[in-house]
């Protein structure tokens, strides 16, 4: 008799707690200054990805965790960088404050499969827009265009540029974009693939490899911050980098693109770019969005 | 289907280099083991705790671990192995041997204190009653066991696939990033070719077995 008492009480003191807890939820969380605080589900189509994702008050994003300026994740496990600019500014336009956004790693092999079965709802992650892509995921954007380039020592002599990689080691990620375009461009290079890009750096120091090579903006944030790296050469690819969502979501992927207009019009996007990737890279015009 | 058809050669390629890490991983793992499980048996005690040593550290160390030792760690005390193959054979196969070792051990220890007894009574060396008596008896009691390391091997040489060796794992990465359509596939199409590998050692293991086996 005596537990049953007792379990009544705990049953009424949680559901006590619970409504607590229910009742802290509409305190203001802080938005970013360039959000739009009166976002409201309503304001959105029904049945739209916006407004389901304005109701839940949160949005899940798929970005690099490993990747200097343009998402790197720091050790309390949220990530800093462009692309998190980008998203945090998308996420903002849906009524979404910073603490609301769940940030998930996605690495350039899983992003499609993440997409696809829904774990994410957008990936922001040096994610380049092309037509196999495109088959299978809608992209928003482009929102900054990258091109693939060499790091290499500052004091290498051989390799100048692209032109100059025949017999060279050069490192890169398995399964990347950068490495199918040296596999296609040079095929007398050897490819020597790694896990991740920060992978290549330490080889690269001893002489294992003679370059990495990879998007510019990546080798820019590895040489900003060690003095005996260097890029060299022109750009040999064009890599437009997208927001990348469910295929064929078209409302969702139109108003992300209203959106990055937008912020290219209202300054939110240079001012993404110079508290980020800006701080190394000169601050480029937009790119014309593409709406295909 | 038509991602994998049309890049069949990728994967062959990625399978041969699989087939020959294991091959090489497998042979130089089952040497080193030997040696380390004769020196954990023998009567010296130095060799023993060397052995012990060598095999606590390597099977208690994760496989990534000990290749991100030798391709990133080791080259700021100078030795420089060069990325690639060899790099991967040499980390496979330290780690494989550790336990090879320990179940060739437990095949040694299976064996009888009586039969190394008579054999050192009867004259035998410690050498000459470990190779004519007891590890022939040892050896086939762990057939199945070692079945086991070598098809572990097989797997593990996937490892490699992020350290330069472009093997049937780094080769389906390929494949995917050609066809996002057909990723699952592909993927499902690299799952298969280990399956075949390590299907036909299984069935390699089962005809050794059936030869060697012997009633005590």
């Amino acid at each position: 008799m005596r537990t049953r008492r007792a379990a009544t009480a705990l049953v009424a003191a949680s559901a006590l707690l619970l409504a607590a807890a229910c009742g802290t939820d509409d305190a203001d969380d802080a938005l970013p200054e360039d959000a739009d605080p009166t976002a409201e589900p309503g304001d959105f189509p029904e049945g739209s990805t916006m407004a389901r994702l304005a109701e839940a008050g949160s949005i899940t994003v798929g970005t690099k965790f490993d990747q200097p300026l343009f998402g790197l994740v720091g050790p309390d496990g949220v990530p800093e960088g462009f692309d998190v600019e980008i998203a945090t500014l998308i996420a903002g336009r849906l009524g979404i404050a910073p603490p609301d956004i769940d940030w998930v790693e996605t690495i350039s092999s899983n992003r499609e499969p993440f997409i696809e079965s829904g774990q994410v709802d957008i990936v922001v992650a040096t994610y380049t827009i092309n037509d196999p892509r495109k088959e299978v995921v809608s992209f928003a954007g482009p929102y900054y265009v990258a091109g693939q380039s060499l790091l290499t020592l500052v004091d290498n002599t051989e390799i100048n540029g692209p032109d100059d990689l025949d017999g060279a080691r050069v490192c890169t990620v398995s399964g990347s974009t950068p490495e199918a375009n040296l596999l296609d461009n040079f095929p007398e290079a050897e490819v020597i693939p790694l896990g991740t890009y920060s992978e290549c750096l330490e080889p690269l120091r001893n002489g294992q490899v003679d370059a990495v090579s990879t998007d510019n903006v990546i080798l820019a944030g590895f040489a900003a911050e060690d003095d005996s790296f260097e890029l060299r050469g022109e750009q040999f690819t064009e890599e437009p980098y997208g927001i990348g969502l469910a295929l064929e979501d078209e409302e969702f992927r139109d108003w992300i693109n209203d959106v990055l207009e937008e912020a290219y019009a209202d300054g939110s996007w240079e001012r993404a770019w110079e508290q980020t990737a800006g701080t190394v890279l000169a601050t480029p015009e937009p790119p014309a969005v593409d709406r295909y | 289907m038509g991602a994998i058809a049309d890049n069949i050669g990728t994967y062959w390629d990625g399978a041969l280099v699989t087939v020959q890490l294991t091959a090489w991983s497998g042979i130089i793992a089952l040497a080193l083991g030997v040696v380390c499980a004769a020196m954990r048996v023998s009567p010296v005690g130095s060799l023993r705790v060397a052995a012990a040593t060598y095999v606590e550290v390597l099977r208690n160390t994760p496989l990534t671990l000990v290749f991100f030792f030798v391709a990133f760690v080791a080259p700021q005390f100078g030795l420089l192995a060069p990325l690639g193959f060899w790099t991967a054979v040499i980390c496979l196969s330290t780690y494989t041997s550790a336990f090879v070792a320990e179940a060739l051990r437990s095949g040694v220890n299976s064996v009888g204190v009586g039969q190394a007894e008579a054999a050192r009574a009867i004259g035998l060396t410690f050498g000459q009653s470990l190779q004519e008596v007891v590890l022939p008896q040892a050896v086939r009691t762990v057939i199945p066991p070692l079945i086991n390391v070598l098809i572990a091997l097989v797997k593990n040489t996937s490892v490699a696939a992020g350290f330069a060796v472009v093997e049937l794992v780094a080769a389906g990465r390929r494949v995917a990033l050609a066809n996002p359509a057909d990723s699952l596939m592909v993927l499902g199409g690299v799952a298969v070719g280990y399956l075949v590998i390590t299907m036909s050692l299984g069935a390699l293991a089962a005809t050794v077995e059936r030869k060697v086996v012997f009633t005590r």
